[in-house]
C-alpha cells in the first residue's frame, strides 16, 4: 500500500486490522445437541466478515469513540436539538433485565410491569401537554408527525370530507413538516413569516379554505419565538375546518409554561430525546410519541395500552392490555414502539416530578435570553425580543465581507465549543440557531459568549484563521463534493451480477 | 430536583443582564389565560427511590433473564456478547447527536461506513443506509422506492402472506394516503405461484421473506427474473443470522433487501429500540431514504467521512423528500456494527449453525410427542410450526405458570386457519436441557 497514503489513516477500517484465520473463540458454546446434516444446495460459499480478536474489536470502536464529540465531553448548544444532560441513571433502569430481556409477542399477563409504565407514561405526556389521549408507538419526531397528519387524514375522510388536500406549513418550519405532508398525500402551501417572525395573517386568511385538511406549526417558533398570534392562527384553521397539528420538537420551551391542548390543538407529536432527555445516539434511536384531543383519541397508532380490568376487591393492581383505537389509522412500527426509550423517559420525568418539571423550561428560556442579551451587541439578533429555549442570531458582519456562519461554527470547534444549528431556519440569512438547555451553568454560557466575541473580532482582525478552522479537531475540513461525486460507501465492493 | 445548575444568584445575575425582575416575564408573549398551568404529576423522586420503583416494575415481568423462550416471531433472544454495551456506553457515542459536523463525529461516521460495508457482504447488495427503525419501516420505505422506480405509474405491491404480520401492516400504513395498493396476502394462503401470477406491467414491487415468517426457506430460485421480466423489482426481508449462513440475497437476485437488524446483539427490550437495515443496487442509491455515509478526505488529505447525496433528504428537499425520516437507529448500527465485528467471519455462521442444530433438535423431539405434528414440508432454520392438541393459549399459560417457559407464538391470532399451531423459535441460547424441558413439558400438558 501507499505509505503516504497509509500515514493518512486516522484509524483503519476493521477490516483492515486483525489476519486471515483469526476470531473470537470464547463467545459461543459447543453444540450440545445430536447434529443434523446442513442442506448444502442452500448455503452460501464465502462471508466477507472482519477477522480480529476481542481486544481489536475493543481499541477499534474506543478510538473512534474518542474522534467524536459529544455532550458528556462539552457544551453543545445545537439548536432545535435540546442537546440537554442525559442522565446516567436512566440508561441503567432501561437496561434492567425485565426490561431488556422482556418479549414484545409475550402474553400481556407476563408483560404487566412494562404495560404499566407504558400506561402512565402514556397518561403523564397527555397531562403534560394538555391532551386526553397518546400513543407511544412512534419511533421518532418524523413519525410521530406522519402519524399526526395520517390522522387528520382518516379523521376527515372519516366524516366523508374527501375534498381537503392541503397542508398549511409556515415557511420557517422544519423540513419534516413539508415532507411528512407530502407523503400522506397531500399538498404542501408554504406560508410566509412577517417582519417579526410571525405568520402572516393575511396570507393564512386567504389559503384558509375548504380544501385544508390541517396546519402544522412549530411552537415556539424555528425562530425561537412565541407567535403572538397563535390563538388567532388556531381559530383561522379551525374556522375553515382543518386541524391544527403542533411540532413539539420545541416543547423544551414550553413544559409547564402552557399546555397545547389548552390552546386548540388537536395533535401533537413529543421528541423524548429532545424534551424528556433519552440519548440522541449518534442519530437515534429516538422516540416520538403523539398526543391527541378528543376529536381525534380514536384514530390513534395502536395498539395502545389501556386497562382491560380494573382493581377490584381479589386484585390490588388493574390488569392492562393492548387495544387498537377504534378508527385506528394503522401500525407504524412492529411491536410496541420504542420501550427503551419510554422506559428512559419515564425515569427523568419520576424524579423531576411536578416541581421539577416546571423548572426544566423556565430554565431553558432564561439561559437562551441570557445569551440573546449578551450577543446582541456583536452578532444580528434578527428577531430581537424575548425568546423561547433558543435564539437565532446571523452570522456574518458588514465589515468582514469573506466571513460565513459556516467559518464561526467550525473555528467554535477549536474553543470545545459544537456549533451552534447553522443554515437553519432557511429564511434567516447565514442563521446560527443557539439551544443552550436548562443543563448548562452560568459559567458555561459565560464561557461560551466570550468565545463568540473573540471569534467576531478574529473575523475582522484575522478572518483566515476562521476560513481555515478547525485547527484542533480529529481532520479539518471534509470535502463533501469529493464524497457524492466518487460515492464509495462500502470498503468491501460487492458487484451484484 | 431537576438537572439545573442555577443558583439563586445566578439566576438574580442573568435576569438582571435582561432587565427583567422573574423569570415569570420571560413568558409575557405567552397567551396569558393558559399560562403557567397546573401539571397533574407525581411529587419529585431521588435517583436511589426512582431506581426501586423502575425494579418493582421491571420485576413485574416475566422475562427470558429468569425464563426460558421459545418465541420468536422477529425479534429473539439471541446472546448479545459483553463488549457491545461497554461501547454502547461510551457518552462519546450515546451522547452525540446526528454527525451533521463531520470535524466532530469521525467515530459515528466510520462505524456507519463500517456497518454499511458489513451490511453489504451479509446481503450481497452493493449499497446500505445507515438505518431505518425498525425492518417493518424498512419494508414501508422499500414500497416507496419501488414506486418511484416505476415513476409513480407501476402501483401494485405484490406481498407474501408469509411476511411477518406486522410489516404488512407498517407498509399498509405508510402508504395509506397515496394510491399505492397491496396484493397477495389476503387470504394468507398465497403461494409462490400465486404471488407470480399476479405479477403485471402495473407492479412496482414483490416481497418476499427470508426464511419466511414461520422460518421456512421456500425455493426463490427463478423468481428474481420473473419479477424482472415483468418489469418489477424484488424485494426481500431477511434474517441477519441466516445470512450466515444461506445464500445471499444478492445471489438470489434481490433487488432490495430490507430486514431486522435486533437479533445482531440488541436486547429484546420489549419491541424497541431495533435496528431497520436496508441494502440495494448501486442503480437505486439516489432513491433510497436515511442517512448514507460515503468516503472522503479532509483538507489536509486525511482519509474521512461525511453524510453524503444529502440533497434527497427532508431538511434541504422539503416537500420533494421521498421521505420525511431524520432520525435513523444509529446507535443499534453501532451494536451491530461491533456485533459483526466480534463474530466476525466464522462466529456469525457458528451462532447460525447452533440456531438450525438446536432448532432442529427441537422439531425433532416434539414431532414424537402423541398429538403434536412438525411441518417440514419446506428446509426451516431457526422456527418452525408446531400444530398442536391443545389450544395454543392453554399450553403458553402452563408453561408459563408451571414450567417458567415462555412458550411459542400463537399463529392462530394472524392467521386464522392456523389456529392450533405455534410457531416456535430456538436459538444459540437455549441449551439442550431446556429444550427437552420444553419437550417434557408440552408431553404433561397435553397427556390424557
Amino acid at each position: 500500500m501507499d505509505t503516504e497514503k497509509q500515514a493518512k489513516i486516522i484509524e483503519p477500517v476493521i477490516y483492515d486490522l486483525g489476519s486471515a484465520g483469526r476470531k473470537v473463540s470464547t463467545l459461543l458454546p459447543e453444540c450440545d445437541v445430536p447434529e443434523t446434516e446442513l442442506p448444502s444446495e442452500l448455503l452460501r460459499d464465502d462471508l466477507d466478515l472482519p477477522e480480529v480478536s476481542e481486544l481489536d474489536v475493543v481499541r477499534h470502536f474506543v478510538k473512534l469513540s474518542q474522534l467524536n464529540y459529544a455532550i458528556d465531553k462539552g457544551f453543545y448548544p445545537l439548536g432545535s436539538c435540546t442537546m440537554k444532560y442525559n442522565p446516567k441513571i436512566d440508561e441503567d433502569t432501561a437496561r434492567l433485565p425485565g426490561f431488556a430481556m422482556l418479549h414484545p409477542m409475550q402474553d400481556p399477563d407476563s408483560t404487566q410491569g412494562a404495560l404499566a409504565l407504558m400506561y402512565t407514561l402514556q397518561g403523564w405526556l397527555a397531562e403534560i401537554a394538555g391532551f386526553s389521549a397518546c400513543s407511544l408507538q412512534p419511533a421518532a419526531g418524523a413519525q410521530g408527525e406522519l402519524a399526526g397528519i395520517l390522522m387528520i387524514r382518516a379523521y376527515h375522510v372519516d366524516r366523508g370530507d374527501t375534498a381537503r388536500t392541503r397542508i398549511l406549513v409556515p415557511n420557517s418550519a422544519h423540513g419534516t413538516n413539508p415532507a411528512t405532508s407530502s407523503m400522506a398525500g397531500f399538498t404542501v402551501v408554504e406560508l410566509p413569516s412577517n417582519d417579526d417572525g410571525d405568520v402572516d395573517l393575511e396570507a393564512l386568511r386567504r389559503e384558509a379554505d375548504e380544501s385544508v385538511a390541517g396546519m402544522m406549526i412549530t411552537v415556539p417558533s424555528t425562530l425561537g419565538v412565541f407567535d403572538k398570534n397563535i390563538q388567532e392562527i388556531i381559530k383561522i384553521v379551525h374556522d375553515c375546518g382543518g386541524l391544527m397539528y403542533m411540532d413539539g420538537a420545541n416543547m423544551n420551551a414550553l413544559l409547564g409554561v402552557i399546555k397545547p391542548g389548552e390552546l386548540g390543538f388537536d395533535v401533537m407529536h413529543y421528541n423524548l430525546h429532545k424534551t424528556f432527555s433519552t440519548p440522541h445516539g449518534g442519530g437515534g434511536p429516538g422516540a416520538g410519541p403523539v398526543a391527541v384531543n378528543d376529536r381525534l383519541k380514536d384514530f390513534l397508532p395502536g395498539p395502545v395500552v389501556t386497562i382491560v380490568e380494573e382493581p377490584n376487591e381479589l386484585e390490588a393492581a388493574p390488569l392492562y392490555g393492548w387495544t387498537m383505537p377504534s378508527k385506528s389509522i394503522g401500525r407504524l412500527k412492529a411491536f410496541h414502539g420504542n420501550f427503551g426509550m419510554h422506559v428512559r423517559a419515564y425515569t427523568y420525568i419520576r424524579m423531576h416530578g411536578d416541581e421539577g418539571i416546571n423548572a426544566i423550561s423556565r430554565h431553558a428560556v432564561l439561559n437562551a435570553n441570557y445569551i440573546r442579551v449578551r450577543l446582541a451587541d456583536t452578532y444580528k439578533v434578527p428577531y430581537n425580543r424575548m425568546c423561547g429555549h433558543e435564539v437565532v442570531v446571523e452570522g456574518h458582519f458588514e465589515d468582514a465581507p469573506g466571513i460565513h456562519a459556516l467559518d464561526i461554527s467550525k473555528r467554535l470547534m477549536d474553543y470545545g465549543i459544537h456549533p451552534p444549528t447553522n443554515y437553519f431556519p432557511l429564511i434567516v440569512p447565514e442563521a446560527l440557531l443557539i439551544e443552550p438547555t436548562e443543563s448548562e451553568s452560568k459559567e458555561t454560557l459565560d464561557y461560551f459568549i466570550e468565545v463568540m466575541k473573540t471569534i467576531a473580532a478574529e473575523a475582522k482582525e484575522n478572518p483566515d484563521l476562521l476560513h481555515s478552522a478547525p485547527h484542533v479537531t480529529p481532520v479539518s475540513r471534509v470535502d463533501e463534493v469529493l464524497a457524492a461525486k466518487q460515492l464509495v460507501l462500502c470498503c468491501r465492493p460487492v458487484t451484484v451480477g | 430536583m431537576a438537572y439545573i445548575p442555577h443558583t439563586d444568584a445566578d439566576r438574580a445575575a442573568m435576569l438582571a443582564a435582561i432587565g427583567v425582575n422573574t423569570v415569570d416575564e420571560l413568558f409575557d408573549a405567552v397567551p396569558a389565560e393558559h399560562r403557567f398551568p397546573k401539571l397533574d404529576l407525581p411529587k419529585p423522586m431521588s435517583e436511589m427511590e426512582a431506581l426501586w420503583e423502575l425494579q418493582a416494575l421491571a420485576n413485574a415481568n416475566a422475562a427470558a433473564n429468569e425464563y426460558a423462550m421459545f418465541l420468536g416471531a422477529g425479534a429473539y433472544n439471541h446472546y448479545s456478547p459483553s463488549v457491545i454495551n461497554h461501547i454502547l456506553l461510551r457518552g462519546e457515542f450515546y451522547t452525540a447527536y446526528t454527525p451533521y459536523q463531520p470535524e466532530l463525529s469521525q467515530g459515528t461516521l466510520q462505524v456507519i461506513f463500517e456497518w454499511q460495508s458489513m451490511l453489504c457482504a451479509l446481503t450481497g447488495m452493493e449499497a446500505a443506509n445507515a438505518s431505518h427503525y425498525d425492518g417493518a419501516t424498512s419494508l414501508a420505505e422499500a414500497v416507496t422506492v419501488a414506486v418511484a422506480q416505476g415513476r409513480n405509474k407501476r402501483r401494485k405491491v405484490i406481498l407474501s402472506p408469509n411476511i411477518h404480520p406486522h410489516y404488512r401492516a407498517v407498509a399498509r400504513t405508510y402508504h395509506q394516503g397515496t394510491a399505492t395498493r397491496f396484493v397477495g396476502d389476503k387470504s394468507g394462503r398465497a403461494t409462490l405461484d400465486d404471488l407470480i401470477d399476479m405479477l403485471d406491467d402495473n407492479t412496482a414491487m414483490l416481497v418476499v421473506q427470508y426464511p419466511n415468517f414461520f422460518g421456512q426457506i421456500e425455493d426463490l430460485t427463478g423468481l428474481a427474473q420473473k419479477v424482472h421480466d415483468a418489469g418489477a423489482l424484488l424485494c426481500m426481508v431477511v434474517d441477519p443470522i441466516a445470512l450466515g449462513l444461506f445464500k445471499t440475497p444478492g445471489e438470489l437476485g434481490a433487488d432490495i433487501v430490507v430486514g431486522e437488524g435486533q437479533s445482531l446483539g440488541i436486547p429484546l427490550s420489549f419491541g424497541g429500540p431495533y435496528l431497520g437495515f436496508f441494502a440495494t443496487k448501486n442503480e437505486f442509491v439516489r432513491r433510497i431514504a436515511g442517512r448514507i455515509v460515503g468516503e472522503t478526505v479532509d483538507a489536509d488529505g486525511r482519509r474521512a467521512y461525511v453524510m453524503t447525496l444529502r440533497p434527497r433528504e427532508q431538511d434541504i428537499r422539503r416537500e420533494k423528500a421521498s421521505s420525511n425520516i431524520c432520525t435513523n437507529q444509529g446507535l443499534l448500527a453501532l451494536a451491530g456494527c461491533v456485533y459483526l465485528s466480534l463474530m466476525g467471519k466464522h462466529g456469525l455462521r457458528r451462532v447460525a449453525e447452533l440456531c438450525y442444530q438446536k432448532a432442529h433438535y427441537a422439531a425433532k423431539q416434539i414431532a414424537e410427542l402423541p398429538g403434536f405434528s412438525v411441518n417440514t414440508t419446506l428446509p426451516f432454520f431457526k422456527e418452525f410450526i408446531v400444530t398442536c392438541p391443545r389450544p395454543v393459549h392453554e399450553i403458553n399459560t402452563a408453561l408459563l405458570e408451571d414450567y417458567h417457559i415462555i412458550g411459542g407464538y400463537d399463529l392462530g391470532k394472524d392467521y386464522p386457519d392456523r389456529t392450533g399451531q405455534m410457531l416456535i423459535a430456538v436459538t444459540e441460547t437455549n441449551p439442550k436441557s431446556e429444550i427437552d424441558d420444553l419437550v417434557e413439558a408440552l408431553r404433561e400438558i397435553t397427556k390424557g
